[in-house]
């Protein structure tokens, strides 16, 4: 654990530019806060969670980083630039939503649309194209459902096709909105290794949003814990205590730790309704 | 009238060699048109836009009604009527269940419009029932060249937009986050669909216009998943539909919708029964996932 663990972000330091970078951030909509005062630096190959309640703004810092959500206040750099919608330094994975059965494409066209999808004009077929689908699916492991259906692959398959889709132009920033919602334990297993592995073997920074730590807790390297337009950054051995929750919450909130996992007993918006929209 | 008299009122070749010339301009429209009908198809399959097809060629009767009526050309009017209606929906975007519950209120005000125009209008009684169910009457060159002039803009601009457009209905939130400006793709299909429907109603009619938008398509989808496939078989079915249709029409004294629309439902058939053999087959087959539990094929859309 420890050795993920020394990457501290340090601005000016010797470690380069830094992957994603935000000074005195601030979001809110219309008179609530999302969360204020943010400085935050995102280093490349750091695995990064953004957790916190619904509605605490975790998706909008998302679409903050994709160029979908101007700032409030603030400025907001990925490797050094400032954001622009569509970057080819950007990886985006959404949450899980199924295509219908008769979506006329197959597995191997989805990642062909992460290649050039936002390209006008008929694609004409050549070589490298179909070298560079070849290899996104052999990396994600999908090569054994290239030519089927999208609509009739499981939601995991449909995760790591969406995986491939998001690595196709080997982005220096991996941006993941729940991407293990609604996948069985294997999958979420497969899908978050396989987010991991492109850290580790492409140095891209990933910004991995989720409402459940456990599943990733081996790969995180700090925590963005976002509540009630406050937020606390840190390792999650630093964020996820009873102290800091408590006092981010502002009502008592005990933390477990039991087997390597983190168990979060007394939230007080433990609501059942769907992820924010915001 | 006994079955001998209903079938010949059905199938006639009578003079069939002579007749075959005066309908050449309704052949070379028809074609055409299956053509735009079978690449449109496509989108509105994946855009879930049947309903909204159906809707919009409401308010295009009511267009040309009006155009009939105050006797201007009925194309045009039924292209004004549809653009507006298409170009209302593209602007209202929106989720598609709000999106159906507004077509399902404007729709029948667009139908009771257009009855009310052709009401009032003292012409021709065949020019009235024309709008709403087709009519093979013989199209003339300057007719033909604006029909084939619009489908040639609208299939340009499909081309233009095809990559774009293909990822953006089948994922627009990762489309957007690409940078593909998925709202004005999506007005921008609207007219196109809406232009689509104003000439597919020339030649099946207003209340059968899904059969040329949206049938083709849905039988090619299936039998393939392949995208290029898909999109050949579609607008190969499409073109049969409405080329067969005027063919075996021309003798007879019946509309030309009949036709098209029982072409093309046949071929559904049989293209859905080949299909539930297909996915039978690769159920079986190991390399191939199955399909994933509470979502086997629906029936029809």
């Amino acid at each position: 654990m420890t050795s993920t663990m020394p990457r501290q972000a340090s601005p000016d330091g010797a470690g380069g530019t830094p992957a994603i970078s935000l000074r005195g951030a601030a979001l809110s909509f219309g008179d609530r806060t999302l969360w204020e005062g943010l400085d935050l630096d995102i280093l490349p190959g750091e695995f990064f969670a953004v957790l916190g309640p619904n509605g605490s703004g975790k998706t909008s810092f998302l679409k903050v980083l994709l160029g979908l959500q101007p700032l409030d206040t603030g400025t907001a750099t990925i490797a050094g630039r400032p954001i622009t919608r569509g970057s080819r330094n950007l990886g985006y994975i959404p949450q899980q939503k199924s295509f219908p059965p008769e979506t006329p494409l197959r597995a191997r066209d989805l990642v062909g649309l992460g290649i050039d999808g936002h390209r006008w004009g008929l694609r004409i077929r050549n070589r490298h194209y179909d070298e560079k689908v070849h290899r996104l699916l052999r990396d994600v492991g999908a090569e054994s459902y290239a030519d089927a259906p999208v609509g009739l692959l499981s939601g995991g398959e449909q995760q790591r096709l969406r995986a491939a889709q998001a690595l196709a132009t080997d982005p220096a920033v991996l941006l993941c909105d729940e991407p293990l919602l609604s996948l069985d334990l294997n999958h979420q297993q497969a899908v978050s290794a396989l987010i991991n592995r492109q850290r580790r073997e492409k140095n891209s920074a990933v910004v991995f949003v989720t409402h459940e730590i456990n599943p990733v807790i081996d790969y995180v390297d700090r925590v963005l814990y976002l509540a009630d337009g406050r937020f606390r950054v840190g390792s999650p051995a630093e964020v996820m205590t009873s102290e800091v929750l408590s006092d981010l919450y502002d009502s008592p909130v005990e933390v477990l730790h039991s087997n390597g996992r983190i168990v979060v007993v007394g939230l007080p918006d433990a609501t059942t309704h769907h992820h924010e929209s915001a | 009238m006994d079955f001998q008299e209903i079938f010949s009122a059905i199938f006639t070749f009578d003079n069939y060699a002579q007749l075959l010339p005066l309908v050449r301009n309704s052949l070379i429209a028809g074609a055409v048109l299956g053509l735009l009908g079978g690449l449109i198809g496509m989108f509105v399959m994946m855009r879930d836009l049947a309903f909204a097809v159906h809707g919009i060629a409401e308010l295009s009767f009511a267009g040309a009604a009006f155009a009939l009526l105050a006797g201007a050309n009925v194309v045009a009017g039924s292209l004004v009527g549809s653009v507006l209606a298409a170009l209302v929906l593209g602007l209202m975007g929106i989720r598609a269940r709000d999106r159906n519950s507004i077509i399902g209120v404007v729709m029948p005000f667009g139908l009771g419009l257009g009855i009310l125009f052709l009401a009032l209008y003292e012409g021709r009684a065949a020019n009235k029932f024309g709008l709403l169910t087709g009519q093979i009457v013989s199209v003339d060159d300057v007719q033909l060249n604006l029909l084939v002039g619009c489908a040639v803009v609208v299939i340009l601009a499909l081309a233009a937009i095809w990559r774009p457009l293909t990822f953006a209905s089948a994922d627009a939130d990762l489309a957007e986050a690409r940078g593909v400006p998925v709202r004005g793709l999506s007005i921008l299909f609207m007219v196109l669909l809406g232009i689509s429907v104003a000439l597919s109603i020339q030649v099946v009619g207003a209340l059968l216009v899904l059969a040329l938008l949206i049938t083709p398509a849905a039988a090619a989808l299936k039998v393939t998943s392949a995208p290029g496939p898909a999109v050949l078989l579609s607008v190969v079915f499409a073109c049969t539909s409405v080329v067969g249709g005027i063919l075996l029409a021309l003798g007879g004294r019946i509309p030309i919708s009949p036709y098209v629309t029982t072409i093309s439902f046949a071929i559904y058939l049989v293209c859905r029964f080949i299909g539930s053999r297909r996915s039978a087959r690769r159920s079986r087959h190991p390399g191939i996932p199955e399909p994933a539990a509470g979502r086997a094929v629906p029936t029809g859309s």
